[in-house]
């Protein structure tokens, strides 16, 4: 794809007009800067989120938005999407100053968000979602018939034309979700579509569509802001990047496609590191069977499935989304009720329940950081602090001093930022809310660590130093069973890696037997795409 | 797997990471001993919540608003020294049973759960300990009896609806309509006179000049405090109500923390079926109506959050005070009850709104000078 500025004279807007996929607003010109933003300042209690943002987005590109995680991405988001308003510094919207006091302003503008949670209602039809805050309707009735007719066309200009408007969203898969909320910022004839992490929820195969969708916007003179965390993506869908750090544009306009990956790294982190793991010892560290699983079952979950983990060794397993997992680990951990087999621990049998798991020495850090793993308004110490706090206290009582001291060393040995322990775990970015989770394990004991998913959303920055603390656990004679769907990660960091497909073990082999490759078609073999939707 | 990283062990300016058991490296030890010195002392004014503790500066201003009502339409008797002290004594008596069920109330719904049964429980407690069975073990029998008919139907509550999964509003409805029928069926509708002098004089003896009632309350008061701030059982609260997955998968045991914490209330209700016993020399199954709306009400004011994690036991105790203090100001004017209620219920949805609003400005008022300070 041409970068559409090479050559802004030739675009035209009749030449726009007469592309009719998608009914791009008609005075747009391919190239013209649709939104520049000078030196912009946000201060957030304690943050400066937004230290003097650059950007210039130009219609007909893809911009892609590049930071480790609390560099301001989000944050910038917000303040282009009204959520937020700029303290300080300049926002141009096609050639005008423009403040957007809230999301309707922006939405009316024509810059449309579509968040990585996605705000959908999930108990309205497509159609209702769609048109979500301006209904068609005449005397206050909705005209049911008009939008689901106008929700089609949009469906089918984006390629998925067999949604029914009238679907509820909750029954669609996730890709359909978001091709919803593709549709909703096209109701609104956006101008700017802002997308982040857009692929995060999809399967691989659904990325592929993604990216035609947004060449096909891209086309009609739409401008793109696209936030990912995955650089293969910028690389294929991305024309401009600008990379954000600590809040500041520390390089922007970059080639996407030229600019090599070292380059965007040390811009993001401000040292020159690469996306790798720590090296793995020289000698096996692993020492006794730690972990043994035997013939564990959950019906429709997970089947038949035997492991061990040894002191020392860290144990990847891949696998799809859907393929038993995270039910496996939890299983594991007790969370959930194994149907035959049994779990050991130091050889001895665990009894049903998490509180058994624990007092053996397990610890998990769950895919899900909000909602399953911290209480997000309780200050940072008593998060890490909530598996062990029991065990400084005395007689029932708690020790806060001495909860606050421990916690504040874990905080120190994982580098978090800010490293306020008081301050409440909301305020934390992703990565290091990650690092809460996890530094909760490395207080008490723990002998075996179940990590799922650890670095889903956190940035390449935090995703190196939490790799080099869990082959440092490993080194201290902690065993990791770790379950991760990018297998790069799994090949990377585990010693010996299982591969799952549809509830069963595979394959089970030394990381270094198995590549990238061989592992996808495993992990793919025999099984139907997920997530078409119908 | 370049061999431009080096292990993490080696690299020399990481910090190492901490090891598995509490460190024994004497150096850090004193780091972590000096630290925790003066982060200690800090916690133990402020360990109410921060927020909590500026919520309740609130509270306590209208609670000064209230005080100055009374004194504009009753200038004559707020003139006199002597009658505001023993005002103030009659209206910390007045609250003093609804607060100690309150606290109770504030545990549970912190917990994530409601408990709608405490009139109920304060009934049937009151009642039971006056049969004249139990009345012959004398005052200590009586005492027993109430405490315990209060915590194993709060365990019936809690076990209901941990082990049982009933939703707690279900769960907590049945048990009221069920233990006030007990109770009718108890005292056979009559109304059981308490001949314990003991019990009696409770509710009718002051010590240093303040009702020994009061003195009850100050001390469930503390004891809830103390349990809330400063104890694992809070901490389990707080977490079990704030995000259970999470607790349970650190290993906290959701569901017994949940029934506890209903037997704590019933506990609570217990003791209050002494109290509200020794001030009428007498139960019957109609006794303590509507405490379960004033002991919710209550928390709410005080800035419990419903959808539970968070709220405080000094809040609670505000609320209390704050509807004792309105019920006061009507009868020293001579309105009636009708009026009264229909003023709660109206101070009930003003506070919750003043509130809100109160504390987003507030945090962020706060938030800004910490800015300040911090760079």
């Amino acid at each position: 794809m041409a970068l559409p500025e090479d050559d802004p004279a030739t675009a035209s807007a009749e030449a726009v007009a007469e592309a009719p996929l998608v009914e791009a607003p008609a005075d747009t010109v391919a190239g013209e800067v649709v939104l520049r933003l000078t030196d912009v300042v946000k201060t957030f209690p304690g943050v400066r989120a937004l230290d003097g943002v650059q950007l210039e987005v130009r219609a007909g590109e893809v911009h892609c938005l590049l930071g480790q995680n609390g560099a301001g991405k989000s944050t910038l988001i917000k303040v282009l999407s009204g959520v937020h308003q700029p303290d300080s510094g300049q926002v141009e919207w096609r050639g005008e100053p423009a403040t957007f006091t809230n999301p309707q302003a922006a939405m009316k503008a024509g810059i449309a968000t579509i968040y990585q949670e996605l705000d959908l209602v999930e108990d309205l039809s497509v159609a209702e979602n769609a048109f979500l805050g301006h209904e068609h309707r005449s005397f206050g009735f909705v005209r049911r018939g008009t939008m689901a007719r106008h929700t089609r066309q949009i469906l089918s200009r984006l390629g998925h034309g067999e949604i029914p408007p009238g679907r509820m969203v909750r029954s669609l898969p996730a890709a359909g979700k978001q091709i919803v909320s593709m549709a909703r910022a096209l109701s609104h004839e956006a101008r700017l579509i802002i997308m982040d992490e857009p692929s995060a929820v999809l399967a691989h195969d659904e990325v592929g569509n993604l990216f035609r969708i947004i060449r096909e916007l891209t086309a009609q003179g739409i401008a793109v802001i696209y936030i990912s965390h995955r650089l293969e993506e910028i690389r294929e869908i991305g024309d401009r990047v600008t990379v954000l750090k600590d809040g500041r544009t520390t390089a922007a306009n970059l080639p996407a496609r030229d600019t090599p990956t070292r380059d965007l790294v040390s811009r993001m982190t401000g040292r020159t590191i690469e996306y790798v793991f720590p090296d793995r010892p020289a000698d096996d560290p692993a020492g006794a069977d730690l972990l043994q699983v035997e013939g564990l079952t959950r019906a429709g979950e997970f089947a038949d499935v035997s492991l061990s983990v040894r002191a020392g060794e860290i144990v990847g397993i891949a696998g799809l989304v859907g393929s038993g997992r995270s039910e496996l680990l939890e299983t594991i951990y007790g969370a959930r009720l194994a149907e035959a087999g049994s779990v050991r621990m130091d050889g001895r049998v665990l009894r049903p329940g998490v509180g058994a798991a624990v007092r053996a020495g397990m610890g998990m850090a769950p895919e899900e950081r909000k909602s399953q793993a911290l209480l997000l308004g309780e200050p940072i110490y008593r998060n890490v602090t909530l598996a062990t706090f029991g065990r400084y206290a005395r007689l029932g009582f708690t020790d806060a001093a001495k909860e606050r001291a421990e916690a504040d060393r874990i905080a120190e040995s994982l580098e978090l930022r800010p490293r306020d322990v008081d301050r409440p775990v909301r305020t934390l970015s992703g990565g290091n809310q990650q690092k809460v989770v996890v530094g909760r394990w490395l207080l008490g004991g723990t002998k075996l660590l179940l990590l799922d998913e650890p670095t889903r959303g956190v940035d390449v920055g935090a995703r190196a130093e939490l790799y080099q603390v869990i082959r440092a656990l490993a080194a201290q004679g902690v065993g990791v069973l770790l379950v991760s769907s990018e297998v790069p990660e799994v090949l990377g960091l585990a010693d010996r890696v299982l591969v799952m497909r549809e509830g069963r073990v595979v394959r089970e082999a030394a990381a270094g037997e198995l590549d990238e490759n061989t592992v996808l078609d495993l992990v793919m073999a025999g099984s139907l795409m997920e997530g078409a939707p119908a | 797997m370049s061999d431009a990283t080096p292990t993490p062990t080696a690299t020399p300016e990481r910090p190492q990471l901490p090891a598995q058991s509490p460190p024994v490296d004497p150096a850090e030890t004193a780091v972590a001993s000096g630290k925790a010195g003066s982060t200690g002392r800090l916690s133990w004014w402020r360990g109410d919540g921060g927020d909590g503790a500026k919520r309740n500066l609130g509270l306590i201003g209208v609670l000064a608003a209230l005080i100055v009502v009374g004194a504009v339409t009753k200038p004559e008797l707020y003139g006199d020294p002597n009658w505001v002290w023993n005002n103030v004594l009659a209206i910390l008596q007045l609250a003093s049973v609804v607060g100690v069920v309150t606290v109770g109330m504030t545990f549970v719904i912190i917990g994530g759960g409601i408990d709608l049964s405490v009139g109920a429980i304060v009934a049937l407690a009151g009642v039971w300990c006056t049969t004249v069975a139990t009345q012959e073990f004398g005052a200590g029998g009586m005492i027993f009896t109430a405490l315990v008919v209060g915590i194993c139907v709060g365990l019936v509550n809690g076990v209901l609806i941990s082990y049982g999964k009933l939703v707690p509003f279900i769960a907590t409805l049945a048990m009221l309509v069920a233990a006030r029928g007990l109770a009718a069926s108890i005292s056979n509708k009559q109304t059981q006179v308490s001949s314990s002098t003991f019990i009696n004089d409770i509710a009718a003896r002051k010590v240093l000049g303040i009702p020994i009632l009061v003195y009850i309350l100050g001390a469930v008061v503390v004891a809830g405090w103390i349990l809330l701030n400063r104890t694992t059982f809070g901490r389990r609260t707080i977490a079990v109500g704030g995000n259970p997955e999470a607790a349970r998968l650190a290993g906290i045991n959701v569901r017994r923390h949940t029934m506890f914490l209903y037997a704590l209330s019933g506990l609570c209700c217990g003791i209050a079926a002494i109290m509200l016993t020794s001030q009428a020399t007498s139960a019957q199954a109609a006794m303590a109506n509507l405490y379960e709306l004033d002991a919710i009400a209550a928390a709410i004011i005080g800035g419990t959050l419903l959808s539970g994690g968070r709220g405080t036991i000094v809040g609670s105790l505000l609320g209390v005070i704050i509807f004792a203090t309105i019920t006061n100001l009507f009868a020293i004017n001579g309105l009636s009850i009708e009026a009264q209620n229909m003023v709660k219920g109206g101070i009930i949805v003003a506070a919750v709104l003043v509130q809100q609003f109160q504390y987003k400005s507030f945090t962020r008022l706060l938030a800004r000078n910490r800015v300040t300070t911090a760079t």
